[in-house]
């Protein structure tokens, strides 16, 4: 490994490409963090999200109509303001009206850091996606399945949870997948509060270290490869998810 | 969004489906409603602040609503005798689309050409601007390119601005790129059959007789993607661009009140959804009314 | 079971009294009156849209009727008060469509209302399911998808699945209209032997020989009342009324 990285030491001093964030073990400790905390903001975001959604659909087959106005409320909000200015929202003008909390060493800090503001608001960003997603696959579930469940003595919820959402999921995996896909890139924005995610660290990395370029490329393979990733697992998930002799 | 065609009837207690066909959802009948809703809640949270302010420090402050009304011209339309805010947030929007729309339009034909390597080129580039996040490729225009370019010895500057609106041009080029890919391979074949029979060339057939019948297929996702774009604008204030979030965050600076902050950023998400809610209502009632046709 | 306190099986399991039931302005039944005893195979026969699939609706209380009575084990369905999930435990019902769930296996079809409403311990449910399946004569295919059954074999799950509630009455739904003539045979073969062992039975059906042969009394119904009604010999033979004998000549 260490002549691999002589290597491209080699590549700066003759050609002067500069791949400094691959062979100085300090810059590459701090990209391979950035890219983690990427990792790890995407998952997190996808399963709340994915959570939200599902709460939300449930409860827009609600029978309160002030609750389904809050449901579609809270859509039609977050799909038609723009993501980063949720953020700020979040971050800036929720962020201190929250309690602080003493930490260890007895200065008091915010309850909630960048990062877990940066998970609320995508998470609630997606989310609103994922509810009208989820209600059209629930809305693809045949009635009769539903009839039958009832008939079974299923209440509510177990209907929902039983039979409804496991098929709703399979019908609207397509348009699913696609959210969650452009959730993972959306995770870039993170950068406008602090959160040290990959575009935050190369962006450090680039103004010390003067390679724009190449820290540009090393971004965009590791965003193509990452979304690359995403796309492969969430095939695996529809193939795992595949019933045979049920839908397309 | 895919529409999926079950039964018509859905799970549980639901409200009954809208009348199918052009009579029965206009756009016209919800809109009002919900940005009256949103402007509602939006006073009762200003006017909440408002009053607890009050109480707070009972000084010669101006009060909340004041300090908005004083601000809203300069974040509409950014600083005298200078272009920006929310107007260029605007200004980027419709000029990023008509540079994503016609380069999209051609690399979208690529994708269908007859050349493999054409194909393949429009295919990869296709799929290199969809797969990367706006932002990433915003930092990559912006800070690769000059400040200015010299064209037979004239010197034309690039504002930030400008490489900006380039910048966020880029992936609403790949993404109509497949919209215009998918809509002409959903034309039936027989359409090109019958325009090679009348001697057209394989150009002609394109853009005479296959992408007119496209285009009511293509308008309402290319809205949705106008839409996306719109809100995809303010990410040009992290790249220094004068706009509507940049001179919140300069209001909010000046002003250093921190029961300004709510009031102040709920504004701007105001501004943003008065103007995309009603564009993503016209493209829900546009897919229907062109779904009853089709 | 619970069952109504003073109900007892020599009283008719199932009472419907005058029962009235309209979708809009559209009146399906008109006044609908009989009973059911404990053990008999009752067949509700008629032209499509008289009402009959609706009345089963109402006894399972998948459709709640506007007047009128409906006592199972003298328990008043038409109640808002009513424990649904008491009711269902003892009434099982096949639809026409089968309506299977389709993410499931067969063998998991029949256990999921057993492990999930009823809470039972999943080996004894599995037990039972499988039993249940061979009874059905679906031995092997367990482990098989609805998607990957034909219509008649489907049926068969569904009707196992419903009899894994150990219900005391079982509702079909026109269960074999909706399949192929070969495989109807095998699902009818399925509920005779339902009935040879003492199940209360209650089918809308159009298959007329089958109702002649293992049913104990046919209702002829029209236009949401019961025009006709008798012991099947006498039913078919001498059938009296002009609508049924219109019927039963088209029919038959």
């Amino acid at each position: 490994m260490d002549s691999f990285w002589e290597l491209l030491r080699g590549l700066h001093d003759s050609y002067g490409i500069n791949l400094v964030h691959f062979y100085d073990g300090f810059e590459r400790g701090r990209l391979l963090r950035g890219m983690w905390t990427t990792v790890k903001l995407a998952v997190i975001c996808i399963v709340l999200s994915v959570v939200i959604g599902m709460i939300g659909a449930w409860l827009q087959g609600s029978r309160l109509k002030l609750l389904k106005a809050l449901v579609q409320g809270y859509i039609q909000f977050f799909r038609n303001t723009p993501p980063l200015v949720q953020m700020y929202f979040f971050y800036f003008a929720l962020g201190p009206q929250m309690p602080r909390i003493v930490n260890e060493h007895g200065i008091a800090q915010p309850m909630l850091g960048s990062f877990e503001w940066a998970v609320l608001s995508l998470s609630f960003f997606a989310g609103a996606f994922n509810v009208e997603i989820f209600r059209s696959g629930i809305e693809a579930v045949q009635k009769s399945t539903v009839e039958a469940a009832d008939s079974l003595g299923f209440n509510r919820l177990q209907i929902y949870w039983y039979v409804v959402l496991p098929l709703a999921i399979r019908f609207c995996l397509p348009a699913l997948n696609n959210n969650l896909v452009n959730l993972a890139k959306t995770t870039t924005q993170a950068y406008a509060i602090a959160v040290p995610e990959t575009l935050f660290v190369a962006s450090q990395i680039w103004s010390d270290r003067i390679n724009v370029f190449e820290m540009m490329i090393t971004l965009l393979t590791f965003y193509l490869l990452l979304v690359g990733m995403f796309v492969w697992i969430m095939a695996r998930v529809e193939r795992a998810l595949h019933v045979p002799g049920f839908g397309r | 969004m895919r529409r999926y065609q079950g039964d018509a009837s859905c799970a549980g207690p639901a409200e009954p489906a809208p009348p199918a066909g052009e009579s029965g959802y206009t756009a016209a009948n919800f809109t009002p409603r919900a940005l009256a809703i949103v402007l509602g809640v939006f006073c009762v949270v200003v006017l909440a602040g408002e009053a607890l302010a009050q109480m707070r420090s009972g000084g010669p402050s101006r009060s909340i609503v004041a300090t908005l009304v004083a601000w809203t011209p300069l974040i509409l339309f950014g600083p005298p005798r200078e272009f920006g805010g929310f107007a260029l947030n605007i200004a980027v929007s419709f000029l990023a689309m008509a540079i994503g729309t016609v380069a999209g339009l051609f690399l979208g034909i690529g994708q269908i050409s007859l050349s493999p390597a054409v194909r393949k080129v429009s295919w990869a580039i296709t799929q290199f601007f969809r797969n990367s996040p706006w932002l990433v490729l915003l930092f990559f225009v912006m800070l690769l390119t000059p400040f200015q370019i010299k064209i037979a010895g004239y010197t034309i500057p690039l504002p930030a601005w400008l490489k900006a609106t380039f910048g966020l041009s880029l992936p609403v080029m790949a993404n109509f790129a497949e919209i215009v890919r998918g809509s002409i391979n959903s034309i039936p074949t027989s359409q090109w059959e019958s325009a090679e029979s009348l001697a057209f060339t394989r150009m002609q057939t394109i853009w005479r007789i296959i992408l007119p019948q496209c285009v009511k297929r293509m308008t309402p996702p290319w809205m949705n993607w106008y839409a996306i774009l719109t809100m995809a604008t303010p990410l040009i204030s992290i790249v220094g661009v004068n706009d509507a979030m940049t001179l919140t965050q300069d209001a909010l600076a000046a002003e250093q009140r921190s029961e300004l902050l709510m009031p102040m950023y709920g504004l701007l998400l105001v501004f943003f959804f008065v103007y995309c809610y009603p564009i993503a209502r016209w493209t829900i009632y546009l897919e229907r009314k062109f779904a009853v046709r089709s | 079971m619970t069952v109504a306190a003073g109900w007892t099986p020599d009283q008719p399991i199932i009472r419907i009294v005058d029962v009235h039931k309209s979708f809009g302005t559209n009146a399906v039944l008109k006044g609908v009156t009989f009973d059911v005893a404990k053990g008999e195979v009752v067949c509700v026969i008629g032209p499509s849209g008289s009402g009959k699939s609706t009345l089963l609706r109402c006894i399972n209380a998948l459709v709640p009727i506007d007047k009128g009575s409906i006592k199972v084990e003298g328990r008043e369905v038409h109640d808002p008060a009513l424990d649904k999930l008491e009711l269902r435990k003892k009434v099982g019902m096949v639809f026409q469509s089968y309506n299977l769930f389709p993410h499931k296996t067969a063998l998991d079809n029949v256990m999921m209302a057993p492990l999930h409403v009823l809470k039972r311990g999943k080996d004894e449910v599995e037990a039972q399911a499988r039993q249940l399946i061979k009874k059905v004569r679906l031995e092997g295919k367990e482990a098989a998808y609805p998607g990957e059954l034909s219509g008649g074999q489907q049926q068969r799950v569904a009707i196992a699945r419903s009899l894994a509630m150990n219900p005391d009455i079982m509702l079909f739904d026109e269960v074999t209209a909706a399949l192929d003539p070969e495989t109807v045979k095998e699902v009818l073969l399925t509920i005779r032997e339902l009935a040879e062992d003492g199940m209360t039975c209650m089918l809308v059906t159009h298959e007329m020989g089958f109702a002649r042969e293992v049913g104990d009394h046919i209702y002829f119904t029209d236009r949401g009342v019961i025009v006709e009604h008798g012991p099947p010999e006498s039913f078919f033979k001498s059938a009296s009324d002009p609508r049924t004998r219109q019927f039963l000549s088209q029919i038959l």
